[in-house]
């Protein structure tokens, strides 16, 4: 079962959600992957400090040009939607392959079999564990714009007998999309703060879009407002649990701590959303 | 000789556009005859890759001169490579620009003046 927590805004308790979740459910005996698909800034490592075994560099094409074959038709150019690959004049060519897609476009269109793919590395998997907890996390190359790429290539790391939690990017696009995709549930933590609602509503509208059933976590409650709530209640949008704000969780999260591990009296909390999960998927399975 | 200028507008009185890449518009002059064309920037609202289709939109126009504001390292390294030469910090009127290049008063620019998307927010 795969499970994505996400949120739009950033900084509302993804990772605190998702390690804590990966926490409980490893200690209730289930098999559990924690995937950090926040590739521009994975932080997961920072709370469950897994042993990583493993690093693999992650490569995609890019396009080189052999100047001796080009015979200047500018082909290549023109299908570049991303000016990644630029003719100039004659077999002036120029590649800028940071700004590359890899959709091989220009590969295909060259007449003279002058382009060939060069492998780009984008960044790094990670993957180890952290106590029984199987632990893989992207971590995209400075100054690399792959991040889907490198989602992908951490995704593929899911084992259909574990309960995968994948710790999403914050915002509403394309690597968000790439790390929801094919989640059988999403977890949507807010805070409620007009900051908080405004990044939940475009959120819930991206997670209906892809047609994924969701329900939302409400983290620091007690501060803000009840904005949230209402709007939970008017989308019939279902709560999930509500974390209230607690200042020994914000300790605990800073000196890099899990909370289910310091605070006992939440662990009953978390344990709530696991079986919430669970029921879920039951609940799932029965509508199909 | 023709050169192209960034500009805000379609005339040779509007304001120099300080971005290259997101200029509303390139008037090319010829310095000569002082006749222009204005060509619309298609990469205002691009994605990314501005800098680089504008400078290539400059080229295909075949002006071997580029007076503008603000320039970043890709729209550099194209014009460059097709020996188009680079004028930054340029300001006033695309008229009055002009006539600051005609009098050899703007000095050519060693490089870019500024980062990637830098005009992307503007």
């Amino acid at each position: 079962m795969k499970i994505a927590i996400a949120s739009g805004k950033g900084g509302t308790g993804k990772t605190t959600i998702a390690t804590n979740l990966a926490y409980i459910a490893d200690g209730s005996g289930r098999k559990v992957q924690y995937l950090d698909c926040d590739v521009e800034e994975p932080n997961g490592h920072i709370f469950l400090k897994p042993k990583i075994e493993k690093t693999r560099a992650v490569t995609v094409d890019a396009p080189e040009v052999d100047l001796k074959k080009c015979t200047g038709c500018g082909k290549c150019g023109e299908i570049c939607q991303y000016s990644a690959i630029v003719h100039l004049a004659d077999n002036n060519v120029l590649t800028f392959e940071q700004l590359c897609h890899s959709c091989g476009g220009c590969l295909r269109v060259c007449p003279a079999d002058a382009i060939k793919p060069k492998p780009l590395n984008i960044g790094d998997i990670e993957s180890g564990t952290a106590g029984d907890i199987e632990f893989v996390q992207g971590r995209l190359r400075l100054g690399s714009i792959r991040t889907v790429s490198l989602i992908k290539e951490v995704k593929k790391h899911i084992k259909r007998d574990s309960l995968a939690i994948i710790d999403v990017p914050p915002g509403t696009s394309c690597p968000v999309v790439e790390a929801v995709k094919g989640a059988d549930f999403v977890l949507l933590v807010t805070e409620p703060t007009p900051f908080g609602l405004n990044d939940l509503k475009l959120t819930v509208g991206l997670v209906r879009a892809l047609h994924l059933p969701f329900a939302v976590v409400i983290n620091r409650y007690g501060i803000g407002n009840e904005d949230a709530e209402k709007y939970c209640k008017a989308e019939s949008v279902e709560i999930a649990l509500k974390l209230p704000d607690d200042r020994r969780i914000a300790e605990t999260y800073s000196s890099g701590k899990v909370i289910v591990d310091v605070l006992s009296e939440y662990k009953e909390a978390f344990f709530l959303i696991y079986e919430y999960i669970k029921n879920i998927k039951a609940r799932i399975d029965d509508k199909r | 000789m023709k050169i192209a200028v960034t500009s805000t507008g379609k005339t040779v009185d509007s304001q120099v556009d300080p971005r290259f890449g997101r200029a509303a518009y390139f008037i090319i002059v010829d310095t000569e005859t002082m006749d222009f064309s204005a060509i619309e920037n298609n990469n205002v609202a691009a994605a990314g890759g501005a800098g680089i289709s504008s400078a290539k939109a400059v080229i295909d126009a075949g002006a071997g001169t580029v007076l503008t504001g603000n320039c970043g390292p890709n729209a550099q390294r194209t014009l460059g490579a097709a020996g188009v030469k680079l004028y930054t910090g340029v300001t006033g009127t695309v008229s009055e620009a002009v006539q600051l290049f005609k009098s050899n008063k703007l000095a050519e620019a060693a490089g870019p003046n500024v980062q990637s998307h830098f005009g992307a927010g503007n």
